[in-house]
């Protein structure tokens, strides 16, 4: 063989690898849609000649308030995002462009939240949510995400990397601090701002566990832990309709990223560089 | 603009997101040291000072050190396979392969997904008798088996979720940065005749070493900060096989009440997250050179 064939063979062995294990990735995919478009008699049983059924996503819907678990999760992406990005860009401009004592501690204090993030303090953060009477809202459940060292860090970075000149210009126009910041930075940094968004949304379309712990009614669960009540009372073992229920309430995030595909990878490789 | 001027609004433009910070990550930082040398307040009963009697206690829980070497191994088992697999799809993903776009959608779907809804496809898919895993396995003669419900092969089993949640994530790194990796590099290797092999080994690995350094941190952090799949796919059985730490926390505090040892559990935690912070630091300074 010569070394010709024998690289073309190697790139054949290596493709075949490559799509075994995307075709292994998507298995549980596609057994979740299958078992959610069938009748549960067809669950496992997979003939090609299987009827399709909206029924699965018509009874999980009828079963649950999951409309109400989709506005509290809409509720709660939509409001840490834009207290978020307020307070990221005012701190990530103050690292980045103003001097002042105690700088690079509080900026090591900032970072202290990458490591040590809310999701760990939960007793704690319990506690406090009780003493401010917030317990079992929209509100507690969003309040210890809102100050993301991950944005201020990203912002930062940013941030630095626009010229000096195009701020000193704007101020000699007679641009306030704030009025540079609203003119020159954030338009500059429009990228970045895409990229933090869809991370941000899909941390917290996704997160559970605080969210669990906080919240105790319909009026203030989001979909993930809707869907869990949902799946861990009394369904018997009615798998269609939980993993039609499944899909239902991850749709929307996964239809976004079916269509905006490109952009969701980019701005999840923008948000990892820096 | 004035030195006072620019202390001013440096102060200010930081205050609404200290105050949240404060308030949400260092206070109950704080708070969890001291509480964890107090009792948990009972009925009548206020909380008291202690000592160290939380942390006696916690010495003497055999739940606890199993939840410690859960973790670790969970750990173990995760982080290198995730990582290697990252890197394996994202050259991959990088190389002239046949419908890579959609490889790289395969790959990293699950990692758009909330880890609560993958964790009940994948319970589904473990089920004894009805799941998939048992289908697919029957046919090689493979006696049916609780993969969840025994001992030796439950935590195993979460492991591969966790595997197959985390690859794609990371491989969107290793791909940001083998597209900022000179082609000339390649280009040189092939004329010098170095095996690809050789090329990974002595050129690709060591330049992607901020990269592996990066996703590091973050697996770390995951393996200790995420058990949503566990709260579905096991609550921590059968027998505690599957208490991860933090799971273990949520039981204590949220389940018994006794926010008291709770908050030194959450001690145990926080110092496993800071020495994986004092470590990072300590790699960065000596092996890894940023830009």
């Amino acid at each position: 063989m010569s070394a010709g064939a024998a690289r073309g063979f190697a790139h054949t062995l290596e493709s075949a690898g490559a799509w075994l294990l995307g075709l292994l990735w998507l298995l549980p995919l596609v057994f979740a849609f299958w078992t959610a478009f069938h009748p549960g008699e067809y669950s496992t049983h997979f003939v090609l000649d299987a009827p399709l059924t909206l029924d699965n996503f018509a009874r999980a819907w009828a079963a649950a308030p999951f409309a109400r678990y989709f506005v509290n999760t809409l509720m709660l992406v939509t409001m840490v995002l834009a207290v978020q990005l307020v307070l990221v860009t005012l701190a990530g401009y103050a690292f980045a462009r103003f001097e002042f004592p105690g700088r690079g501690v509080l900026f090591a204090l900032v970072l202290v939240q990458l490591m040590v993030m809310p999701d760990v303090l939960i007793v704690e953060n319990y506690r406090t949510m009780a003493a401010l009477g917030l317990k079992d809202t929209i509100v507690a459940i969003g309040l210890p995400y809102m100050a993301s060292a991950f944005g201020i860090f990203l912002l930062r970075q940013t941030f630095k990397t626009v010229p000096r000149e195009l701020d000193e210009a704007a101020r000699i126009e007679g641009c306030s601090p704030l009025g540079v910041l609203w003119r020159v930075y954030v338009p500059l940094a429009r990228p970045v701002y895409l990229a933090y968004a869809l991370v941000s949304v899909s941390f917290h379309w996704n997160n559970f566990l605080w969210p669990l712990i906080i919240t105790n009614s319909v009026e203030a669960r989001p979909l993930t832990v809707g869907l869990q009540v949902f799946s861990s009372t009394d369904q018997g073992i009615d798998w269609s309709i939980i993993n039609a229920a499944t899909l239902l309430s991850t749709a929307p995030l996964l239809v976004a990223f079916l269509l905006f595909q490109r952009q969701f990878v980019q701005s999840f490789m923008r948000a990892g560089i820096r | 603009m004035t030195r006072t001027t620019q202390w001013l609004y440096g102060w200010l433009l930081l205050l609404p997101a200290a105050v949240l910070l404060a308030a949400f990550t260092h206070y109950p930082a704080v708070a969890t040291l001291w509480h964890s040398f107090r009792s948990t307040p009972r009925g009548a009963r206020p909380a008291v000072w202690v000592g160290v009697d939380n942390y006696a206690q916690l010495g003497a829980d055999p739940i606890f050190w199993q939840a410690l070497s859960n973790n670790l191994w969970y750990a173990l088992g995760t982080i290198p396979a995730s990582i290697a697999l990252s890197l394996l799809m994202a050259i991959w993903v990088n190389g002239r392969i046949a419908g890579r776009g959609f490889l790289r959608l395969a790959y990293f779907t699950p990692t758009v997904l909330p880890m609560i809804a993958v964790a009940n496809i994948w319970l589904f898919f473990y089920t004894p008798e009805y799941g998939l895993l048992e289908k697919l396995l029957a046919p090689f003669g493979i006696a049916a088996h609780n993969w969840l419900g025994s001992k030796s092969t439950a935590l195993p089993c979460l492991m591969v979720v966790t595997v197959w949640k985390e690859a794609g994530f990371f491989m969107i790194f290793y791909l940001a940065a083998l597209q900022s990796l000179s082609s000339r590099l390649a280009e040189a290797a092939a004329i010098e005749g170095a095996s690809r092999w050789y090329f990974f080994r002595r050129i690709t690995f060591p330049l992607l070493m901020p990269t592996t350094l990066f996703v590091l941190v973050n697996a770390v952090i995951n393996a200790f900060r995420m058990v949503d799949h566990i709260v579905v796919m096991t609550r921590g059985g059968p027998d505690n096989a599957t208490a991860l730490l933090l799971y273990y926390i949520y039981e204590i505090g949220f389940r018994f009440w006794d926010t008291g040892y709770a908050a030194a559990l959450t001690m145990v935690l926080l110092a496993i997250l800071g020495g994986a912070a004092l470590a990072q630091f300590w790699f960065v300074e000596r092996k890894v050179h940023y830009q």
